[in-house]
């Protein structure tokens, strides 16, 4: 763990809503791991790391609450803190993957594409909202786009097409980060198919290095445990899917 | 054989490491997760009467020997609590923390926690960084006094008062938790403490301030406990900056009958627990102590 304050190197637009922020780190981080982003004026939050080379990190951010919406006003050669990084990370030494990123999910499985070569489906609501597929298509051996409304791509969600995907070649585990919904029933999809998985969950958080207990599905911290959890470990998270703590650690039931 | 049993006044505990309030402990499961790694006791997050969220983050940073936190003491609130402790009690000991801006909030409290099955009730006196709560009821001996009576009163459970080393009249305090028929005093909470980002020119906390722990603690903690002891009968309770056998050994030599840990959950995962009870253990055999108890206060002597 470190904490530095960084310079924001170069922003890359990824969508209307999604812009990425490279930024001066040398820390060694892997792939799935994430970091405490904070800038004056906004509520410090986790963010994944994106993009990972020897002396830059990159984050890649969705402007959709106010802390987000900070960052987004960030030009080339402001400042922002970081700490971490935090977190488990991704195990890519599990077979052949099938990595999934969904919606803005997909920042957090990118270093795991870029590093593994491994095939990949970025799925998003329309071909708008697609982010980092140029970056994939040069790492991916196979990438393939799904968009709900049919816009490019596979017209579906990406369990759909990762079923495609999985009769027509062999995988023995699937990494993927996205919406909850996407996460569980591509665990379900998994389990179906025999299939190892890895799935990156996300909780409010508060300390983002495994103290305050803040972030708990059950008894396991998405902050340390995690956030990346696998197929023996999910069976156990009850609260996957169902419910979360809010900040003053209530339940609060999702279904 | 040596012994790991910690007695703490009436109450007895299978091991004499507890998790310190604020640590994995504001849901059942987390408790239950901790008292499976080799904590004797599990002090849950300080509880309130209504919910809070705590403070805006950054409310948490590491810092060179420890770490700086400013939560605000997020918790769910009594009422919602009592779920949290279903799930925990049936799988041990659980000391129920709690805070409140004076003795009838104290009171009210304490009475739910015992209800709820609470084996002892911890009463937050000491949390450096939130307004009206914490410390600033708990330096002024007046008004400690009158938040233990009113505890024990109350309640039929043992009662202990958590204290802050943010005060020249620690002493005073500690007598005032035994004049008011306190059971324990637990000692330290979190030093006051504030860093400051250069680059941005402000504090990093949204708070400002919070509060320090960590092994930077330690000497602090372990000298409260040491003055504490000289003026006190009733037992103390050590904590501040444990993460070893040896610091946990240093506690119970300045005078503690039991000690909790915080800080190296994160720094040592949650299994410090078994590690320092072995280590403890190990130490005792080689150097002759049969219990905790043969071992408390031996640096007075």
């Amino acid at each position: 763990m470190s904490e530095a304050v960084v310079l924001v190197e170069n922003i890359i637009e990824e969508a209307y809503d999604t812009k990425t922020f490279v930024f001066g780190w040398d820390e060694d981080v892997k792939p799935g791991q994430f970091v405490m982003v904070w800038v004056p004026g906004m509520d410090e939050i986790p963010m994944s790391v994106s993009g990972i080379n020897a002396r830059t990190k990159s984050i890649t951010v969705k402007a959709i609450g106010e802390a987000t919406k900070k960052i987004h006003e960030l030009k080339v050669g402001d400042r922002m803190r970081i700490r971490g990084p935090y977190g488990n990370g991704f195990d890519l030494s599990r077979g052949e993957m099938l990595i999934i990123g969904g919606g803005v999910g997909t920042a957090a499985v990118m270093p795991a594409i870029v590093q593994s070569g491994a095939d990949a489906i970025i799925a998003a609501r329309s071909k708008d909202d697609v982010i980092m597929d140029d970056l994939a298509s040069r790492y991916s051996k196979d990438l393939r786009i799904a968009t709900d409304d049919g816009s490019r791509g596979f017209h579906g969600n990406a369990v759909q097409l990762m079923k495609e995907m999985v009769a027509e070649k062999k995988y023995d585990c699937v990494l993927a980060c996205g919406p909850e919904v996407m996460l569980y029933f591509t665990y379900k999809a998994c389990q179906e198919l025999g299939l190892k998985c890895q799935l990156s969950m996300e909780r409010y958080m508060k300390c983002g290095a495994g103290i305050c207990g803040c972030c708990v599905m059950d008894d396991m911290r998405v902050c340390k445990d995690g956030p990346v959890f696998d197929e023996t470990q999910i069976p156990k998270l009850t609260e996957f899917w169902t419910s979360k703590r809010d900040p003053c650690g209530r339940l609060v039931k999702l279904r | 054989m040596v012994s790991l049993k910690a007695k703490v006044g009436a109450m007895t505990f299978d091991k004499p490491g507890m998790v310190a309030s604020g640590i994995m402990d504001e849901t059942g499961p987390s408790m239950v997760r901790m008292l499976d790694c080799g904590a004797g006791a599990v002090v849950s997050k300080s509880v309130g009467l209504e919910p809070n969220a705590g403070h805006a983050n950054p409310c948490f940073m590491e810092t060179e020997g420890g770490m700086v936190n400013a939560m605000g003491l997020p918790n769910p609130g009594i009422e919602l609590f009592e779920e949290e402790m279903k799930v925990a009690v049936p799988h041990g000991r659980i000391v129920g923390s709690i805070y409140g801006a004076g003795p009838d909030d104290f009171r009210t409290l304490a009475g739910k926690m015992e209800d709820y099955g609470a084996c002892t009730v911890e009463l937050n006196l000491s949390c450096p960084h939130a307004k009206g709560y914490g410390m600033e009821v708990g330096t002024d001996p007046a008004m400690v006094k009158a938040i233990v009576s009113a505890v024990k009163s109350a309640v039929s459970i043992p009662v202990w008062a958590k204290l802050t080393p943010n005060t020249h009249i620690l002493p005073d305090i500690g007598r005032a938790v035994q004049d008011a028929g306190g059971d324990a005093v637990v000692a330290i909470n979190t030093l006051k403490a504030m860093v400051i980002s250069p680059e941005f020119a402000r504090p990093i906390l949204s708070n400002k301030f919070g509060g320090l722990s960590g092994k930077a603690l330690k000497p602090v903690g372990v000298r409260a406990v040491y003055d504490l002891r000289t003026v006190l009968d009733i037992p103390i309770v050590g904590v501040g900056g444990i993460s070893t056998w040896k610091d946990a050994a240093e506690y119970i030599m300045a005078g503690a009958s039991a000690f909790q840990i915080g800080s190296a959950v994160l720094t040592e995962g949650p299994g410090v627990f078994d590690t320092i009870n072995c280590g403890l253990e190990r130490f005792m055999e080689e150097y002759g102590y049969g219990s905790i108890s043969d071992m408390e206060g031996a640096a007075h002597e």
